[in-house]
């Protein structure tokens, strides 16, 4: 038996996205018609994987390569935490971003952008105990989407994180505050309540920025927490 | 209730292959497995019936004595194996396909503690889609299929089809199981909200 506890809450209606919006046409082909089943969690649920392994970590992007890469240097920095407000220790963050000029170091990456080739984009950490990470990379360019005509993507990183278990597991995107692409971006509205969004949106933070170096961004994230609802609520 | 703290989701996109990927990672037998060696492909089709060539493919199943690599797993610690995390990933290739290794998981307790029938649960992320998609492979030669809480839940016998893995002819020295996953429309596989 599974104790009621143990499990994880789910997200609040208009936190995450539909899988349909219709704006962001690629959803148009690739969301499921039919509702998602809910099942009950069971060890399948609340295990996951630790990688307790490690393995590397790559948490300065801006010296991947032979020579530093172009661009504004950021920090940026957050806590990775349940949503009880307590830190998750320990746990896998990696993220993956264009470069200065908007472009990616990827086969399908058409835009004409320059490549920087001392910039890969991709960094990899672990939270510490405080569930805190940290990134030294190059602030991404904003670039062009053919979802529609004239489209740009605000500047933004992707993150991807485990958490605890199978049903922590998030996929998001970080954002800057203050871009003007943010209000007209079909991913970003997708996340219907706007509270919710504003949680997607990194905080300029003057106590990270490094003088003469690096300005400082802080991005928390927070992953379903164990379920503290009693029963018959 | 509308403070709810917890991060939205949002698309992979379709650039995540150098941060997510790495060669092997599709193998789940390499640190020496315990159990009986098999394998799991097939493809991903969107709407319209095309491959999706851009999708990244989680799995995560218990080991071969039905444990899972967790410490919230409260089974005995002695069927843990060393040899397998349970975790592992893959990308669709062209023509939407991917491919595991890995061992055929045991039988793990459900949310009610009752057995369930060996499966491997799968994730799948990909340009268009706003969220992780769930779902679970079940192997369609196994008879304790028939007592398995999660695929009684489904009350139509064509979705619950979805998740049946055929056994193929054999050619090689291990099993095949083929499992194809359609994101919408006919065919289409059953997801899970987990």
């Amino acid at each position: 038996m599974i104790r009621p506890a143990a499990r994880y809450a789910k997200p609040v209606a208009g936190t995450d996205p539909a899988l349909l919006h219709a704006p962001y046409r690629g959803t148009l082909k690739r969301a499921p018609l039919r509702p998602a089943l809910r099942i009950e969690q069971g060890l399948s649920e609340i295990t996951g994987p630790g990688f307790s392994s490690g393995g590397p970590v790559a948490t300065d992007l801006t010296r991947a390569g032979t020579a530093e890469a172009l661009g504004q240097r950021i920090v940026v920095t957050g806590r990775l935490l349940d949503g009880g407000g307590r830190p998750i220790p320990h746990s896998l963050v990696e993220v993956w971003q264009c470069n200065a000029a908007g472009r990616y170091l990827h086969d399908k990456d058409r835009h004409d952008a320059p490549v920087d080739p001392n910039f890969t984009g991709v960094g990899r950490a672990f939270t510490d105990q405080d569930g805190q990470y940290r990134f030294l990379t190059i602030k991404p360019g904003a670039y062009p989407w053919n979802n529609s005509p004239n489209g740009w993507r605000p500047a933004h990183i992707h993150f991807s994180l485990f958490g605890p278990a199978w049903a922590t597991r998030l996929i998001t995107q970080m954002y800057f505050p203050g871009d003007p692409l943010l209000a007209l971006d079909p991913i970003f509205h997708s996340v219907s309540d706007e509270a919710a969004r504003r949680r997607l949106v990194s905080t300029y933070d003057p106590q990270l920025s490094q003088p003469e170096f690096a300005l400082g961004y802080r991005f928390d994230i927070v992953l379903r927490g164990r379920d503290s609802t009693p029963f018959g609520t | 209730m509308a403070n709810d703290p917890l991060t939205p989701s949002q698309t992979v996109g379709p650039f995540f292959h150098a941060a997510l990927h790495r060669a092997g990672w599709n193998d789940l037998t390499a640190g020496g497995a315990r159990g009986e060696r098999i394998a799991i492909e097939g493809r991903v089709l969107d709407g319209d019936g095309l491959p999706c060539d851009d999708a990244l493919i989680e799995i995560w199943q218990a080991n071969a004595a039905g444990k899972y690599a967790h410490p919230d797993d409260p089974q005995p610690a002695d069927r843990l194996d060393p040899g397998f995390t349970g975790f592992g990933r893959a990308l669709t290739d062209a023509s939407g396909r991917y491919h595991f290794d890995t061992v055929r998981p045991g039988r793990v307790p459900g949310a009610s503690g009752a057995l369930q029938a060996p499966h491997v649960n799968l994730g799948i992320f990909a340009r268009g889609l706003l969220r992780r998609l769930c779902t679970r492979i079940y192997f369609a030669d196994e008879s304790s299929n028939d007592s398995d809480p999660v695929l009684a839940s489904i009350a139509d016998p064509a979705a619950r089809r979805t998740l049946l893995a055929a056994r193929q002819p054999g050619t090689g020295p291990e099993v095949l199981y083929r499992f194809d996953i359609v994101l919408r429309g006919k065919g289409e596989t059953a997801f899970f909200d987990v």
